[in-house]
């Protein structure tokens, strides 16, 4: 009797509170995933595509599903993948060797004696960086060049080069002393 | 009202959950590692440890005693904070974005959270009376919640320290946890 | 009048130190001899670069504006002397890194011929607003170091109400003699200058702040102000301590007033000014002369005769430097500015700016001793006058946690050395906190290249998908058309089988038709040869 007592009880009050989670799951569903923007909003949106997605926000998308790593971002470097695993909670991971220096900043530029105005970068600029037309020389627009090298492959010509950002008085940084001091080892 | 301050006094500092009882130390190990989250994981468990202390109250005596199936205690107290946990959670990530924005992802977390189950038990245990529990649960939470913002405090200023190698990162956490447990027995002389 | 029982309070910290000013201010202050060629920095303050008014070539006269800008914060820069414009690029200029930025090189004609000069002897007789116009005119900025344009800092807005100016003659750090010794010769130009900021700014009185170290400098700026019977400037005399020449220092020595933190001094109603600037002031609205000049001190162990020398900006240091006797033969260290705050120059190649107020050439040649580990003393945060944790801020520098760092209020650190002075691990703290704030303030230019790109890539996205529709749309139309234009046809067809007249069938009679009598046109043509 007591075991009838007891499997009826618990059956009325877990469909109860299923009915329950049920019902408000659907009366207070939310569209749309907030972390995804700050994941973004941290990403440098260079639209390279280096990290194998195309872009920066399905990268975002990405490392939301746990489908990518934090470290496969070359532009943004160490800094970007520091701040990805604050916002996230979890370790650091230690970035590709070949990315593991620095990001150096650059630009490209085109080579504007052999460019034959065949459209084919601007369509590759994820930033509409280029300005040009058909038949026309083209050429960037440096301030809003990212950096993404997408425009390089599709030139028919090879006239669109690489250069670095010149480092300025008002952008120059201190660098982090050189620290003689060491960590007591064990 | 003595007996209300008592058993606040007694669950913050001399029977603290995380450092004396050792309940609860998923969290205080997982999510203590910046301030930031540290905090959003204390309120959500001070409100969620409350209200669990209560349901499971109403739940014991209104449902387990009466139908003498207290037996079925511990499977009836998951459920029940489960059921609630998540439902708070549906309902505030609608009608509050902010809320949801401080406690959101903590809150499934702390379903499975041992110290959670550990009140409920511990209330009927004791045979808590209803406010009782209600202050049992509010107090263990305002622990739960001090040690765990201490503590990330604390890591926080070790993890830009320069650490040996060989105790970095969960090591030297570890020892600190171990320290500040050490520390809170001495409460125990509070008692005497 | 000075009150006597002026009274003055301590801020947090700070340290005793070595003045060793005393080899520098043995000699009066001498003009330096004008010099062929001068590199004149496009930007030498604060703000944002003017754009140039001259083009290689140009002739110049002294005292006219080589360039011009309309942002608010910025300050023209003008030609120290007549001559000829003879290069306009990149030259490295004293920055700690070494880079080089766009100058303007003139050559000089040696006439040294004044523009034609627009003194104003009764500036009271102006409105402030015309005032603080001709001093942005002039390209003054703020001489003590920081060479921010001055014209916006004595315009503290409607809201703030000034009541109290302060002029800075602390000069705390060690070397530096250059405001000490501009008091003690321009004393009078001095008092004329602090009445006009005084009037621009409606400030009921003035306080001339400077340490006890340089009676010369108060008894000559007493005498002017009792010959003068001014009764709202007063000079107060502070104890030496570094760094009670920091703005926000002398203000709590001053008044007991703290500085917000995000703040500015106009907020609690003061505005602190350097003495060169009063005297800049006083130049550009009596005399009618812009900023060419300002008195610097060439000073330490390895120059033979340290001084002070009155130097057209743009003048190279190496010039300076022959002028003090040259070097010693052990001078192993060139400082831009002095031994706390100062930094090290590369090379003596490098122009006088508006900011450098200090040529400290160092002869130590034992190496620095080496860092040790932070042993977590505190002595840093004793004598920290900002009252930070230095030692916090050095290690969230030093593991990159630039969010922390600023909640530990790094951006109230101004670098004045002190921790690193009396860190007995020899720390270079300061370096720390430098790396840190151009870390951040890199961080965020990225943060709005980022963002600007994101905008520029979803307008992109959106422009791209809307084109798409659009085609999508056009094609599904022209489906449409093609669609009712074969139905029509379709239609029209049924109609045809139904009358029974297959228009492909007649059209192939009409064809055998044609066929047929051809054929017989052709035999009976046939016929009529044979028939011939």
């Amino acid at each position: 009797m007591s075991i009838l007592v007891a499997i009826i009880t618990l059956t009325v009050i877990s469909t109860i509170f299923g009915v329950l989670l049920g019902y408000t799951s659907v009366k207070f569903h939310v569209e749309g995933d907030p972390i995804v923007d700050k994941i973004d909003a941290l990403l440098p949106q260079t639209q390279c595509g280096q990290c194998t997605y195309p872009g920066c926000r399905p990268y975002a998308e990405a490392i939301t599903s746990g489908e990518a790593g934090i470290n496969q971002c070359p532009p943004g470097g160490e800094a970007t993948m520091l701040a990805l695993s604050d916002l996230l909670g979890i370790e650091p991971v230690a970035l590709d060797e070949e990315h593991a220096d620095e990001p150096q900043k650059t630009v490209v530029y085109i080579d504007e004696q052999i460019c034959i105005g065949c459209t084919l970068c601007i369509q590759a600029c994820p930033v509409d960086a280029i300005l040009g037309a058909a038949k026309q020389m083209h050429t960037i627009i440096e301030n809003e060049c990212t950096g993404c090298d997408l425009c390089i492959p599709p030139c028919p010509v090879d006239c669109i080069h690489i250069k670095t950002v010149k480092p300025e008085q008002d952008t120059w940084r201190w660098s982090l002393p050189a620290s003689t001091e060491t960590a007591p080892k064990a | 009202m003595t007996e209300y301050a008592l058993i606040l006094i007694s669950t913050i500092w001399v029977n603290n959950f995380v450092l004396v009882k050792f309940l609860g130390l998923c969290p205080f190990m997982g999510v203590s590692r910046k301030l930031e989250t540290a905090i959003g994981m204390a309120l959500a468990t001070t409100f969620v440890l409350t209200l669990s202390s209560i349901c499971s109250y109403l739940v014991n005596q209104y449902i387990l005693v009466p139908l003498d199936i207290i037996y079925l205690r511990t499977i009836m107290f998951i459920l029940v904070i489960a059921v609630v946990v998540q439902f708070t959670e549906m309902v505030v990530h609608k009608t509050s974005p902010v809320l949801y924005n401080v406690l959101g992802i903590f809150l499934p977390l702390i379903t499975t959270n041992c110290a959670v189950l550990g009140v409920a038990l511990l209330n009927t245990q004791e045979g808590h009376g209803f406010l009782q529990s209600v202050f049992y649960g509010f107090g263990a939470a305002v622990g739960f919640s001090m040690v765990l913002i201490l503590f990330s405090g604390i890591r926080e200023r070790i993890a830009a320290a320069d650490v040996p190698e060989v105790f970095q990162g969960t090591a030297i956490a570890m020892i600190t946890a171990g320290i500040m447990s050490l520390a809170f027995m001495g409460f125990i002389g509070l008692v005497n | 009048m000075t009150r006597s029982s002026q009274q003055l309070w301590h801020f947090h910290g700070g340290l005793k130190l070595d003045s060793n000013k005393a080899m520098s201010t043995r000699t009066p202050i001498i003009k330096a001899s004008l010099p062929e060629r001068l590199v004149l920095p496009v930007q030498q303050h604060i703000g944002e670069a003017g754009q140039l008014l001259v083009k290689v070539g140009d002739k110049v006269l002294k005292g006219q504006a080589v360039t011009e800008s309309s942002e608010y914060i910025s300050a023209p820069v003008h030609a120290p002397t007549s001559g000829t414009v003879v290069e306009i690029g990149e030259f490295p200029t004293p920055h700690p890194s070494g880079l080089n930025t766009l100058c303007i090189v003139i050559e000089s004609d040696g006439e040294d011929e004044w523009i034609e000069l627009k003194p104003t002897l009764y500036p009271n007789t102006k409105s402030p607003s015309e005032l603080r116009q001709l001093i942005r005119q002039a390209g003054i900025v703020g001489l003590g170091g920081a060479a921010f344009p001055t014209s916006v800092k004595v315009n503290p807005g409607p809201k703030a109400h000034i009541e109290t100016l302060i002029i800075n003659g602390v000069e705390c750090e060690p070397y530096i003699s250059c405001d000490d010794m501009l008091m003690r010769e321009y004393a009078e130009e001095l008092i004329s200058g602090c009445s006009i900021i005084q009037y621009i700014v409606s400030a009921t009185h003035c306080l001339i702040a400077i340490e006890d170290n340089k009676p010369e400098a108060i008894q000559a700026i007493k005498t002017v102000i009792k010959e003068k019977a001014l009764h709202t400037i007063e000079v107060v005399c502070i104890p030496t301590l570094y760094p009670t020449g920091g703005e926000k220092q002398l203000i709590k020595v001053l008044t007991h007033k703290e500085v917000p933190s995000d703040g500015f001094p106009s907020d609690i109603g003061l505005l602190v000014q350097n003495v060169g600037t009063a005297v800049a002031v006083h130049k550009a609205i009596v005399l009618g002369e812009p900023l060419i000049s300002r008195i610097v001190t060439i000073t330490g162990n390895g120059v033979q005769q340290p001084q002070n020398i009155e130097v057209l900006i743009g003048t190279l240091i190496s010039e300076l430097i022959k002028q003090s006797g040259g070097y010693h033969e052990d001078a192993s260290k060139l400082i831009m500015g002095g031994p706390m705050m100062g930094f090290t120059l590369q090379t003596d190649h490098l122009p006088v700016i508006k900011g450098s107020n200090c040529i400290l050439v160092e002869n130590t040649q034992a190496e620095a001793p080496a860092t040790m580990p932070c042993i977590r003393c505190s002595a840093c945060a004793t004598v920290c006058p900002a009252q930070l944790l230095p030692q916090q801020l050095y290690w969230m520098a030093s593991s990159k946690k630039f969010d922390l760092i600023q909640d530990y209020h790094l951006f109230d650190c101004i670098e004045c050395g002190c921790c690193a002075q009396v860190c007995p691990s020899q720390i270079p703290l300061v370096q720390y906190y430098r790396f840190a704030k151009t870390e951040i303030w890199n961080q965020e230019r990225d943060k709005i290249k980022s963002d600007h790109a994101r905008v520029r890539h979803d307008f992109r996205q959106a422009r791209l998908d809307k084109e798409k529709k659009e085609r999508a749309e056009k094609l599904r139309k022209k489906k449409e058309l093609l669609e009712k234009k074969k139905m029509a046809e379709t239609a029209a067809k049924k109609e045809d089988t139904e009358t029974e007249i297959d228009p492909k069938k007649s059209a192939i009679e009409a064809a055998m038709k044609r066929v047929q009598k051809k054929k017989e046109a052709k035999l009976a043509s046939d016929e009529n040869v044979n028939e011939k």
